[in-house]
């Protein structure tokens, strides 16, 4: 038997990665297994970024800990890989300290509303100016596929092992009734949607959330049954129905039941920042110092090689 | 060294408690962002920094919790702005997992802790000294951070403004231990012009974003920080990370990493431990102490003098690093060494370890509640000369 040598083909060329403006190339090949929805909602975001132009200088991403709380590693923007549950409150120091930038959260189910959901009604409620983006498995896929307060009645989890009996919380339903600015869901086939959404929520101000329902292929498909992550993504999208208008009491998702989806809030309501200082403007009057930022700190204490950007108001101090 | 901005010093001489003044020390340092939750015996702090912050820039919020504060203050300080919160033993107990990751990240930033009686809900508007261990080992893993213990309300004004100077030169959240008995304590405290006041900024890369890496340590085995929204585009994480911040999961990234943490504080203990010492030139007798109880040992060290005791008094005014070297040097030549604490044993361990049985260690405990009778410590001195 002769054995015939394989050589690599040099002389192909491997096309650059289409988003590789936003993503940290470096660090590929990703975690992530094949047919998880996340990668599809980092695509999505990184086209968002392109359609709204902004530079990945005028964004921050934070994750928690997690499947998706690894997309802060893969974003080439400042990012911030935090600890379990409280990506939220970090977001609310920087966005605090940083009102000229925008502010991403990106993490999954279990981060953001388990570990973290005392955070997230909270700055729910606050409109504290960030855009809140989870993409919900229904489980807690790193750590090896437990129960997670999204998981549907009757999934089958590992401390779950005879199905889940408890009632899971519908995040939207969350988010809508803590007073978040826009509230949006999809499932990640819905790319173009997901995309749109992204593109608008990172134009608004205050607290923006988006719910991303994606499969987990490895975990939670395979221990119920469901096929491969490829088979779930479709049957979410499949039993998809979109009504912007959904009453909350629409929104609770069954296993395998039908999933509303859509944009359910949209509205204009001053951000914690701009609550703050319109406040302070009307009682303390001259007495009030409006907030120094973090940015104006380092233009004065910095003598970088950049060329340093306008020290501009942000629209969180305008009149 | 630069000076601190006038805005926010409030100069001339006050009638405050340590809470307060804490507060104004914060303002003084140009702390600009404050996140906290009320908890006694630590909350006039904030009340204190939500009264004057709209007054000189600050943005101050009261969050949800504590593990909330503590994250917020990260994101703050990264953010760019010099960020604190203050709580007490309960507090500080939600907190030990995000000043872990501040440690991690190297994040400047500053945490109070006016500590009560303990375990669990203690005696909450009480003084005690027993967090002082859960400072130096609360958090998880192997790390090294700083501590400072004032001992009246001056201090607490000063040693807040030193410990934003500690977070910015090293890199690392610097704990002020104050306790209750000082937190309500009611003095004179003088805030010098803002001309006078020295403050340490942070050291921001000059390096192209191209060639920067965000964790390659310079000489003093801190790296400079690049500032978010400068085209740096840089990533850090709570887990093991390389030069470049990106996780690498393997035991010598975790050996490079946490032993630079770890060096970083230990290999510049000179530079940074302030210890006061009184009478040691011919001390038989040393009183090691920190925070009221270094108060609490004055008229005991000055009574067993009056009567020809050669006792000398060490003050911690940094606990954390403990002060090793000069613990060993001291137990070469004294008899024993003698420590007041507000708890059942904690920092008199490290005492007793660095003395290394050359010089006899005894401890004066206090369960909480109060502070010490003088007439205790007295005593402990006077068993210790026989």
């Amino acid at each position: 038997m002769t054995v015939t040598e394989v050589k690599p083909d040099t002389t192909r060329k491997i096309p650059e990665h289409p988003k590789s403006l936003l993503l940290r190339m470096d660090r590929m090949p990703h975690i992530w297994c094949s047919r998880c929805g996340i990668g599809i909602t980092v695509g999505c975001f990184a086209s968002a970024m392109e359609k709204t132009g902004l530079s990945p200088d005028d964004i921050t991403v934070t994750s928690g800990i997690g499947c998706t709380g690894r997309v802060a590693g893969y974003v080439k923007a400042d990012s911030f890989h935090t600890t379990h549950g409280r990506a939220i409150p970090f977001t609310v120091g920087l966005a605090l300290t940083r009102p000229d930038l925008k502010h991403v959260v990106f993490s999954g189910d279990g981060d953001l509303i388990s570990i973290g959901g005392n955070h997230f009604i909270h700055a729910a409620r606050r409109n504290q100016n960030m855009l809140v983006i989870c993409v919900n498995n229904f489980t807690y896929a790193m750590t090896g596929g437990q129960l997670a307060p999204t998981t549907p009645v009757t999934a089958r989890a590992t401390t779950a092992p005879y199905g889940s009996f408890e009632r899971p919380f519908s995040l939207p339903t969350l988010a809508i009734s803590a007073g978040a600015s826009y509230v949006a869901r999809w499932t990640s086939l819905h790319i173009r949607r997901i995309t749109d959404s992204m593109t608008e929520a990172l134009q608004r101000r205050g607290f923006r959330f988006i719910e991303i329902i994606a499969p987990c292929s490895t975990i939670y498909a395979r221990r119920n049954k469901l096929g491969t992550g490829l088979d779930l993504m479709k049957y979410y999208y499949e039993n998809s129905v979109i009504d912007h208008n959904a009453s909350v009491d629409d929104l609770d998702i069954g296993f395998q039941s039908k999933i509303v989806v859509g944009k359910f809030v949209d509205k204009d309501r001053p951000s914690y920042g701009k609550s703050m200082h319109e406040h302070f403007r009307k009682v303390l009057g001259n007495k009030y110092q409006p907030p120094v930022s973090g940015k104006m700190e380092i233009d004065k204490s910095w003598s970088g090689c950049t060329e340093s950007q306008d020290t501009t108001v942000t629209d969180e101090v305008q009149s | 060294m630069v000076q601190a901005d006038p805005v926010g010093v409030l100069t001339g001489t006050h009638y405050l408690d340590g809470d307060h003044a804490a507060a104004e020390g914060a303002c003084s340092a140009g702390c600009r962002f404050f996140a906290g939750y009320p908890i006694t015996p630590s909350t006039e702090v904030a009340e204190r920094v939500a009264l004057r912050f709209p007054l000189i820039g600050g943005t101050f919020i009261q969050m949800e919790d504590e593990l909330a504060s503590i994250a917020a203050v990260l994101g703050g300080s990264w953010g760019g702005l010099k960020s604190m919160t203050v709580t007490s033993g309960p507090g500080f107990s939600l907190m030990m997992e995000n000043i872990g990751l501040g440690v991690m990240m190297e994040v400047p930033c500053v945490v109070i802790n006016v500590q009560r009686g303990g375990p669990s809900t203690g005696l909450p508007t009480l003084p005690a000294q027993a967090d002082m261990m859960q400072a130096r080992w609360g958090s998880h893993g192997d790390y090294e951070l700083i501590a400072l213990s004032p001992n009246s309300p001056q201090e607490c004004f000063d040693l807040t403004i030193e410990s934003f100077n500690l977070s910015e030169q090293w890199r690392v959240p610097v704990l002020v231990m104050m306790d209750e008995c000082i937190g309500h304590m009611t003095e004179r405290v003088v805030i010098p012009e803002a001309g006078e006041i020295e403050l340490v900024e942070r050291r921001y890369t000059n390096l192209n974003p191209d060639d920067y890496l965000p964790y390659k340590p310079c000489e003093d085995l801190v790296p400079e920080m690049a500032p978010i929204g400068y085209g740096y585009r840089f990533h850090t994480t709570g887990l093991t990370h390389d030069e470049r911040g990106y996780p690498s999961m393997n035991a010598e990234t975790q050996q490079r990493c946490v032993g630079r943490l770890l060096d970083k504080i230990n290999l510049n203990r000179d530079e940074i431990i302030h210890v006061d010492k009184h009478y040691l030139d011919d001390a038989d007798i040393v009183v090691v102490s920190y925070g009221i109880s270094s108060r609490v040992a004055i008229p005991a060290v000055e009574k067993a003098r009056r009567e020809g005791i050669k006792v000398g008094e060490l003050r911690l005014v940094t606990v954390w690093p403990f002060p090793e070297k000069l613990i060993r040097e001291l137990a070469g030549n004294v008899k024993a060494f003698i420590m007041p604490e507000i708890n059942h044993g904690q920092v008199v361990l490290e005492l007793e370890r660095c003395a290394g049985g050359r010089a006899e260690t005894r401890l004066v405990k206090h369960a909480g509640g109060w502070v010490h009778d003088p007439e205790t410590i007295y005593e402990a001195i006077r068993e210790a000369a026989k």
